[in-house]
C-alpha cells in the first residue's frame, strides 16, 4: 500500500514531502525515541510519532523510511517541513493519538 | 578516499549530515545493504553524541578496498567510566536533548551492536574519540 492510499483511507493530511506519495508502505515503527527508531525500524516503515523537528527528518532519511505521521494535530517545524519536501518523504497529520493511528494502520498494512 | 566533516557542539540542525554522506558514498561503492544500514546506525549514534555533549568534533572518513574507518575525535567533557556509558539506558544528556528523544542511554549501545569494531578512548575535561570500522566483505541479508 502506498503512503497515498494510507492517507486517502485514514482521513490524514499530507504537510510536505508531496513526491514522496506514491512510496510503499510495508510496515510501521510507532515511537518518540529517535535512537529506538535508529536502531529498530525497518526501512519502508510508516513511522508515528510526536516529535517535530528536523532530526525527525534525518533519521527517516537514513532509515529509508516511507512517510512520518504526526499524531495529536502536532505540527512539524518549518525546518522539519523544509526537509520533507526536499527528501521527498511524506510528513502527514492526524488529530488521532498514538493508540488509535496504530491500530488503523495496522488493521490496513496487515491486510 | 578520505573525508572530513566538521560537527558543531549543540547544534543539533546538522546532526546526520556526515552519515548521510558516508550512506551515499557506500552506496556508490555497491556496498552490500545490510552492512550500510549498520554503518549508517553506528555513524548517526557517534554524530548525535558529540553535538549533545561535546563543544566541537572532526569526523575524519577513510575508505579502501575492504573498509572504512570513520573516526569522530571531540573536544568535550569526555567519558569518566566507558564501561557505565555503555549500559543500555545509561544517560547524562541535559533535560533538553531528551526532549527531542535523544538521550535514552541507547546510543552507545546501538553503535556497539551495529559496528563491526568500535574503540572509545576519552580523557576527562579534554575529549572524547571513537573509532567504527566496518569491513565490506561480509556479505550479510
Amino acid at each position: 500500500m502506498t503512503v497515498k492510499e494510507i492517507a486517502e483511507k485514514l482521513d490524514f493530511q499530507v504537510l510536505g514531502g508531496e513526491k514522496g506519495l506514491d512510496q510503499a508502505v510495508t510496515t510501521g515503527y510507532v515511537s518518540d525515541l529517535l535512537s529506538d527508531v535508529m536502531g529498530n525500524a525497518r526501512a519502508g516503515s510508516i513511522w508515528v510519532t510526536l516529535q517535530t523537528h528536523k532530526n525527525v527528518m534525518a533519521i527517516a532519511s537514513l532509515k529509508d523510511l516511507a512517510a512520518i505521521i504526526l499524531v495529536n494535530n502536532h505540527k512539524p517545524e518549518d525546518d522539519m517541513l523544509a526537509q520533507s519536501n526536499e527528501e521527498g518523504i511524506p510528513v502527514l497529520a492526524t488529530s488521532m493519538g498514538t493508540f488509535d493511528v496504530s491500530g488503523k494502520l495496522y488493521e490496513l498494512l496487515r491486510k | 578516499m578520505h573525508f572530513e566533516y566538521q560537527i558543531e557542539g549543540g547544534n543539533f540542525t546538522r546532526a546526520g549530515f556526515a552519515s548521510s554522506e558516508i550512506k551515499k558514498m557506500m552506496k556508490q561503492l555497491n556496498v552490500d545493504l545490510g552492512i550500510i544500514k549498520r554503518t549508517v546506525v553506528a555513524t548517526y549514534e557517534a554524530e548525535v553524541n558529540v553535538v549533545a555533549h561535546a563543544y566541537s568534533g572532526t569526523i575524519y572518513v577513510d575508505f579502501d578496498e575492504e573498509k572504512v574507518v570513520i573516526k569522530l575525535v571531540d573536544e568535550g567533557p569526555g567519558i569518566d567510566d566507558i564501561n557505565q556509558a555503555m549500559t543500555e539506558g545509561y544517560s547524562t544528556a541535559s533535560s533538553t536533548v531528551r526532549e527531542m528523544g535523544f538521550g535514552a542511554g541507547m546510543g552507545l549501545p546501538n553503535m556497539k551492536k551495529n559496528a563491526d569494531d568500535l574503540q572509545i578512548t576519552s580523557e576527562v575535561g579534554k575529549g572524547t574519540t571513537v573509532i567504527i570500522t566496518m569491513f565490506f566483505a561480509k556479505s550479510e541479508q
